[in-house]
């Protein structure tokens, strides 16, 4: 049976589509649900494997970008999250979907006193870009990335910085293997761990440690700010036309893992 | 209680709004190093105690992680203590009723809490360090806030609540007009913003000495909305007398006799093969695609609105087109955005600007932030564009929008059936934008802002989202009969189209209302965003009723389509408008109009010779219209749906400029749509008759450079013109119109879709007080749509390889007139460039069949600049070296001076990379077309370019790269 997928849309999700698109050419079942429904009925969740909250600007991305579905997934949906996270299930947030992660306490849990562990805020550039950059996986956690040394994505976002709360924590992610997926030189060498700041553009929005994205200390619920579902087809390369880039888009990769992760 | 809610980045966090103000106070020479703090704020009213506010403070409003906020109430000190012991505080606020989408959200936000404030408001706040008063207001009125939509308060806010509007108490209106002489009744027209002219004045006024009555306010609103430029189209549709060096013409209705017969014509000749679906009828144009989808496709100006607020003028504009598509046949999914800008140059000093007007650095920067933020978040790639920079665009920038739209080919029309509900969807309706329609067939003074302040708007793109969301879903469900976005004009022109067959009766009483006070002609012709108008059956509104409740959409019963052929209007248990429908839309007295046409003498153009033109190159890569748009392409999301395959910016490190964009609009199919676009308002001075067949030409060429095929390939025209009362602006338009017919007739390219907008001219007053207009070039924008049935057979303009050939396709003629570089030199005169349809038509059709026979691999239009400046684009694009010999170059009889075949831009030409083995092959496929070798590719960074054995330009790429990035990267 390949595993359901759940793709969560809100008011302003905008990349559901082929984001569902991606899963399904990997195998996956998908089912795009309302936030509305899932506010009605919690339990909707348990149905399925793979709970994927897709790219967009969820309520604008007003206030904050992901702050209010995030908020509404702490006041609403913690408990119903929870159970999904502790059933051994794979969650799964693509750039807005990662900010709604993060601000929702579901990906880095919070300090009773000193509050959320990180967050991600306007790129240092102080501007939305679209532009496409090397990624390279920075260790074993994520399921997500099993076996993925190196990437080409695009990203597209203007709140894409991560910024730990303090050193000590971006410190103990790093150690605990959680800063899986980072940027890097355009043309650095797949696995090469880039521990000098990389500069702009390469990494897009000045994160400190150059992160891409993080999972959590499971490794089951994992965020990243590039789109690996608008590099799944070979024309998806910017240079497609040079010869560049394989059959398959590098993207596709992320997408399978989650699927042959229940696949066992 | 009113709670202000202060929001500061943290100590050690960028503050980069404060980074920008002091950056731009510093551009204006306002202060050379300003101290300065910047925080957003909410005011939030309601019975919230102090633990309540600090918490939605520090859960929803700030992120703890990086900033810290300032909650107390309004008047309170700790609100007003410096933070850096700066010395002067702004306020900026929205102006009542002005759309603030954030605090939209932030109220449903704050709801999620189990609270229940009354009203949210946002605010940004701004501690400066010392500056005189006249410093800091213009650094208020240049920087920190538009007074369009915003108030600026100096100092403590002091402020009791928030809630405005005051219920509204009915009271019927009517305007005398029977009796009144013509001075009388333009003055009704001008004083009420109606902008009719004296004969449509009259026409009306007999109408209602018939009906043996006055009308209502809004039953003269209605018909000075329905008989707009705007909406009907009249000078262009209506009779003209034209005259140019060859005689005269008579139009019954120009539009319909040229560009609209050409389409017909190809329809006609096309016979069963005719992919044209729906053309000049519905809000877009609709041809096939393929065996389960149509496409659509519209493109629209937004200019005055732009010229005043340029974020909002633009944020509506995309808007607005996505609408158009969403509201075409029964609702086409927005697939991308295309837009194309025309400003006055950036760098104009802040002393030559006209009053009334905003600087053209602040009007770019606004109007890409508008379209950015619109397009991005409805989540439509936006993948196509230009800018085009003229001093005389300072007054009146032109803000051009195009969406395309992919629709299943049985949902391509729409049928309102008689008894169907009146059903409107999505935004609230509030007073913005009232007198739009009207509005932008006026001119632009340095008083418009005063005068039409209303008429600007701030767009929110997810309740547009949001409605888009739902309608695809009911299309889907067929839970409504028609469909029709509310564009200019708002209800009264979308009810109005919509009954025109039938009649309608609509219960203004129950409009959604932002705000209590609007009076009925308010509701009727408020140009709210957001909004779209179903015609709904009984049987299937509670489906309708359902579906948007459960996604949070508002859909309203407003009225009934009923069988009457009458317009009436009602308020509660008051009629207040009772129009025939026939009157409404066949009353209008045809506009009667002489043109002329004078094509001015062709003055030749004196090129001193030189040995080398490096540095003409050079200067024409700098050239703004040609220097790279990377910084705006880049903030545009341009690929966001998943189907991007040729995107706007190519080559070895992703920033060469594409010819045209190409996407996969359903993933699972290789097919793709191209989209491109051609305009050139430098040509317009010398013929707007080669300015248009030119424009045409360039958008197809674009569309066939990534390998489109070019017998399916659909246009648009934007017409963007001066003041056509004049004889002669209106005589260059139609000239550029007859080009439209003749180019896509010989083509077989039909126009599917169009619109115009005229009047955009500034007028002021100089420093003695006499009246300076500033008239637009004439500015036709051609917008193509081309497809190909198999995406991996597409092509890029950079250039791929050392060692392969490099071919010009086309002739080149002596057509220096209105080039770059003639810009660039100071020249004046030569010929315009021209098209040989016939000629073109073949190239096209030759160039396709070798590009899907895989044997180019790079290919690039000849446009600004010329072959120089295309070939050097093609080298830095690719990082691959180029050697050209000139004396090799195709051309007709007498071309020999090397500026000419470097820099002409005569149409239909491009340079092709050729791999050495398919040399022949190539030349096979092209044979019969202009066509010669004239050079190949080398592994060195360098381009030269060699004349009679001597190199005419040789650089090395690097520096051509950066002289062509450097100008616009900002």
């Amino acid at each position: 049976m390949p595993p359901r997928v759940l793709i969560l849309r809100a008011p302003g999700t905008n990349c559901d589509q082929e984001t569902a698109y991606a899963f399904e050419v990997a195998g996956g079942r998908t089912q795009s649900v309302h936030v509305n429904r899932l506010l009605e009925n919690p339990r909707l969740a348990d149905e399925f494997q793979i709970l994927c909250l897709p790219g967009g600007f969820s309520y604008g991305d007003d206030i904050a970008a992901g702050r209010i579905l995030g908020n509404q997934i702490r006041h609403h949906l913690a408990d119903a999250m929870q159970s999904f996270k502790a059933a051994g299930k794979l969650i799964l947030g693509i750039c807005n979907g990662f900010q709604i992660l993060i601000k929702s306490g579901l990906l880095l849990e919070d300090d009773p006193v000193s509050g959320p562990a990180a967050t991600l805020v306007w790129n240092a550039s102080g501007k939305f870009e679209d532009r496409w950059v090397r990624l390279n996986t920075a260790s074993s956690k994520s399921v997500f990335l099993a076996g993925v040394e190196t990437m080409y994505l695009p990203v597209a976002h203007a709140e894409g910085k991560f910024v730990a709360r303090d050193e000590a924590t971006l410190a103990a992610l790093d150690t605990g293997g959680q800063l899986a997926l980072r940027y890097a030189p355009l043309d650095a060498s797949p696995g090469a761990r880039a521990d000098a700041d990389v500069p702009y553009p390469a990494n897009p929005n000045g994160s400190p440690r150059n992160v891409a994205g993080v999972c959590d200390a499971t490794g089951r619920v994992f965020g990243l700010m590039p789109h690996p579902e608008r590099h799944i087809d070979r024309t998806h390369h910017p240079r497609w036309t040079r010869g560049e880039g394989g059959d398959v888009g590098d993207g596709l990769k992320l997408f399978q893992n989650s699927v042959a992760y229940f696949a066992t | 209680m009113l709670w202000e809610v202060d929001i500061y980045a943290a100590e050690g966090q960028a503050d980069l709004a404060a980074g920008r103000i002091r950056g731009d106070a510093a551009d204006l020479g306002l202060a050379a190093n300003l101290a300065v703090r910047a925080a957003s704020g909410f005011l939030v009213e309601g019975p919230l105690d102090e633990t309540a506010a600090r918490m939605i403070a520090d859960e929803l409003l700030a992120d703890r992680v990086v900033e810290r906020a300032v909650v107390a109430p309004v008047g309170d000190e700790r609100l007003t203590m410096p933070p850096g012991g700066e010395k002067r505080l702004v306020h900026v606020l929205m102006k009542p009723g002005v759309m603030d989408p954030v605090a939209q959200s932030a109220l449903g936000a704050i709801a999620d809490f189990g609270l229940r404030p009354d009203a949210v408001r946002t605010l940004r706040k701004y501690w400066l360090g010392e500056l005189p008063d006249d410093k800091l207001k213009l650094l208020c009125q240049k920087v920190l806030a538009n007074d369009a939509i915003e108030q600026v308060i100096v100092g403590p806010l002091r402020l009791e609540r928030l809630e405005f509007g005051s219920p509204y108490k009915f009271a019927l209106v009517t305007t005398p007009i029977r009796d009144l002489d013509d001075d009388g009744l333009m003055r009704l027209s001008r004083e009420g913003q109606l902008y009719l002219k004296i004969t449509e004045m009259r026409t009306i006024a007999a109408h209602f000495r018939e009906l043996s009555r006055e009308p209502t306010d809004v039953e003269l609103e209605t018909i000075a909305q329905t008989w707009s430029e705007h909406c009907s189209h009249k000078t262009l549709a209506g009779r003209i007398a034209y005259r140019d060096e060859r005689g005269e013409r008579r139009f019954d209705n120009m539009l319909k006799e040229t560009i609209f017969a050409a389409t017909q014509e190809i329809r006609r000749r096309l016979g069963d093969d005719d992919w044209c679906v729906s053309v000049f009828k519905d809000n877009a144009g609709v041809v096939r695609f393929d065996e389960q989808h149509n496409i659509a496709f519209k493109v629209e100006t937004h200019n005055h609105p732009s010229a005043i607020e340029p974020y909002g003028g633009a944020n509506t504009g995309i808007g607005g087109v996505i609408r158009d598509t969403l509201g075409t046949g029964m609702g086409a999914k927005p697939i991308c955005n295309t837009d194309v800008f025309c400003f006055a140059p950036p760098d104009t000093p802040a002393d030559a600007i006209p009053p009334g007007t905003l600087h053209p650095r602040r009007v770019v920067k606004g109007v890409v932030a508008g379209v950015r933020d619109y397009g991005n978040r409805m989540g439509i790639p936006t993948v196509n564009g230009a800018i085009y920079f003229d001093p005389r665009y300072v007054g009146n920038p032109l803000v051009y929008c195009g969406n395309v739209g992919l629709i299943p080919r049985d949902k391509s029309f729409k049928k309102t059936i008689p008894g169907d509900l009146i059903v409107a969807l999505g935004g609230r309706t509030g007073r913005d934008g009232i007198h739009g329609a009207t509005f932008s067939s006026a001119e632009l003074t340095s008083e418009s802002e005063t005068v039409s302040g209303g008429a600007v708007q701030i767009g929110n793109a997810i309740t547009e989202k949001m409605v888009l969301d739902v309608l695809l879903a009911a299309r889907d469900r067929e839970l409504f009969t028609a469909v029709t976005d509310c564009g200019a004009g708002g209800f009264s022109s979308a009810v109005g189209e919509m009954g025109a067959e039938i009649g309608a009766e609509v219960w203004l009483d129950r409009v959604p209302l932002k705000y209590d006070g609007l009076s009925y002609t308010e509701m009727w012709i408020s140009e709210a965003q957001e909004r779209m108008v179903l015609s709904v059956s009984e049987d299937t509104w509670p489906q309708l009723e359902a579906l948007c409740a459960s996604e949070g959409v508002e859909a309203t019963i407003l009225g009934r389509f009923v069988p009457t052929g009458r317009l009436v209007l009602k308020y509660g248990e008051h009629q207040v408008a009772d129009l025939s429908m026939e009157f409404l839309h066949d009353g209008r007295p045809p506009t009667v109009r002489d043109a002329v046409y004078t094509p001015p003498p062709v003055v030749p153009l004196n090129v001193v010779p030189r040995a080398d033109y490096t540095d003409a190159l050079v200067k024409i890569l700098s050239s703004l219209n040609v220097a790279s748009k990377e910084w705006v392409i880049r903030q545009y999301d341009h690929e966001v749906q998943g189907g991007s395959v040729v995107k706007p910016l190519v080559g070895v490190v992703n920033d060469g400029p594409s010819d045209a964009a190409v996407l996969r609009p359903a993933l699972s199919s290789r097919r793709g749509v191209v989209v491109s676009c051609g305009m050139n308002p430098r040509y317009g001075e010398f013929d707007t008759y080669h300015m248009a067949a030119s424009a045409i030409d360039e958008a197809v060429r674009n569309c066939v450079a990534v390998g489109a095929d070019p017998s399916r390939i659909a246009i648009l025209d934007n017409f963007c013109w001066g003041d056509c009362d004049r004889s002669e602006t209106l005589g260059s338009l139609v000239r550029a119109a007859i080009a439209c017919q003749d180019i896509a007739l010989a083509f077989g390219t039909p126009f599917i879709s169009g619109k115009d907008s005229l009047n955009n001219e500034f007028s002021y007053l100089d420093d003695r007080g006499a009246k300076q207009t500033i008239a637009i070039p004439p500015s036709l924008l051609i917008s193509a749509m081309g497809q190909v049935d198999d995406v991996g057979r597409c092509v890029t303009m950079d250039l791929k390889r050392p060692g392969s050939v490099l071919y010009q396709i086309g002739e080149t003629r002596d057509e220096l007139g209105g080039s770059h570089f003639a810009l660039v030199e100071g020249l004046s005169g030569g010929q315009v460039p021209t098209v040989d349809a016939e000629k073109a038509r073949a190239t096209f059709a030759a160039l396709y069949e070798a590009i899907h026979a895989g044997l180019v691999l790079a290919c690039h239009d000849l446009s600004e600049g010329g072959l120089a400046a295309a070939v050097a684009e093609m080298a830095f694009a690719g990082g691959i070296g180029v050697h050209v010999n000139l004396d090799n170059v195709p051309r007709v009889a007498n071309v020999d001076a090397v500026a000419a075949l470097l820099f002409s831009e005569s149409n239909s030409r491009f340079v092709v990379e050729v791999a050495s083995d398919n040399a022949a092959r190539f030349e096979a496929a092209l044979a019969g077309n202009p066509l010669a070798r004239i050079g190949e590719t080398t592994s060195e960074q360098r381009l030269t370019v060699a004349a009679s054995g001597k190199n005419a330009i040789k650089s090395e790429l690097p520096h051509l790269k950066e002289a062509w990035q450097q100008p616009l990267r900002w």
